[in-house]
């Protein structure tokens, strides 16, 4: 009976992982499609459509590494703009690039489909963590 | 409209390749205004079509050098407009260049002008930069600097054919890419946006320095 009852809570524990699981892939697909769409209205005229940039003009999306560590302040870059010296794949661009003003739902999305696109494999960028990262921008 | 034209330059596609393949000597068409013009040589009425050309112009490139219709003269070469800080079509245009100036670099008698709209920002070593920045050295593409009314007058001489196709709008702006020959006449005018479209200017380019009046011009 107590060996039932166990065997019954794991079964219903997997179900849940399971399905979480296929809930976070569904957000992700949602968050990721409706990012290329974004991208492609307001970042790829620049960045291109492979996140190749443009010679040392505009910097590629690219570098993991650079987008790995600076996660917490992207959703600010593109709230409100970049401007100054930045490093990207070991080559210095200081252009600058236009504020745009995207929903948090929006920034959510699109930086889904970088940091998930062009060799990057991030995860997904939530409207919750958006909120948070745009709240304690400069 | 954006599919009108595409349509048009479609056909225009369609019916030169058709040409292309009915006649030995491959020559790209001639656009712009024309007019004809009846002279006595020898005693015998002749009629000659006088083709619209680009007319005299002087800008300044990135490196401080003058540049007229002069140091174009025995040049084939591509014109567009631009700004540095442009951050809609032009970085797409300049990305599409790009294999352009990668493809007839070494040829001297090329050229590419890219003319900057914004000449109160865009000045000489700001042209400069944005030269250096794009991989851009020696005299095959040169970003020039001028009066901004100079550079609004000689865009129309340029977009002549573009304004055929479509009378209304301003067409400095939508990123055309215009092939002039040697005797400055236009011979195509290409969506600078469009990568598929500038492949076919790279071929066009190819046919008119093969065009045996093209190789004899000084």
């Amino acid at each position: 009976m107590k060996l039932r009852f166990i065997g019954l809570i794991c079964v219903v524990l997997v179900v849940m992982i399971v399905s979480c699981q296929n809930d976070g892939q569904v957000e992700f697909n949602r968050y990721y499609s409706n990012g290329n769409a974004v991208y492609q209205v307001h970042c790829q005229n620049c960045h291109g459509a492979k996140g190749e940039g443009l010679q040392g003009l505009i910097p590629p999306l690219t570098d993991s590494i650079y987008l790995k560590t600076n996660k917490k302040i992207l959703a600010c870059y593109i709230k409100s703009g970049l401007k100054g010296k930045i490093i990207i794949a070991n080559k210095t661009f200081e252009g600058e690039m236009p504020a745009d003003d995207l929903s948090p739902l929006e920034i959510a999305q699109v930086l889904t489909y970088v940091t998930n696109s062009f060799g990057n494999k991030i995860g997904t960028v939530t409207i919750e963590q958006v909120n948070a990262d745009l709240a304690k921008c400069n | 409209m954006k599919k009108l034209i595409y349509v048009a330059a479609l056909f225009m596609l369609a019916g030169s390749a058709c040409k292309f393949n009915n006649s030995d000597n491959k020559a790209l068409p001639i656009f712009g205004n024309r007019q004809p013009v009846t002279k006595t040589v020898n005693g015998k009425q002749v009629t000659d079509t006088i083709y619209q050309t680009i007319p005299a112009f002087k800008f300044v490139n990135q490196y401080g050098d003058t540049i007229t219709g002069k140091s174009l003269d025995g040049k084939i070469y591509v014109a567009d407009f631009f700004f540095t800080t442009c951050p809609t079509i032009c970085p797409v245009m300049h990305r599409n260049m790009l294999p352009v100036y990668n493809e007839f670099k070494s040829n001297p008698d090329f050229r590419i002008i890219s003319h900057s709209i914004d000449p109160k920002y865009d000045t000489v070593p700001v042209l400069k930069k944005y030269a250096d920045k794009m991989g851009i050295t020696g005299n095959t593409w040169w970003l020039l600097h001028g009066d901004k009314d100079a550079t609004y007058t000689i865009a129309k001489s340029y977009l002549t054919s573009v304004q055929e196709k479509n009378p209304r709008g301003n067409y400095v702006h939508d990123g055309y890419f215009i092939l002039i020959d040697k005797q400055k006449r236009i011979r195509g005018t290409y969506m600078g946006t469009d990568p598929a479209e500038v492949e076919k200017m790279t071929a066009d380019i190819k046919t008119l320095m093969a065009e045996p009046d093209q190789k004899t011009a000084k």
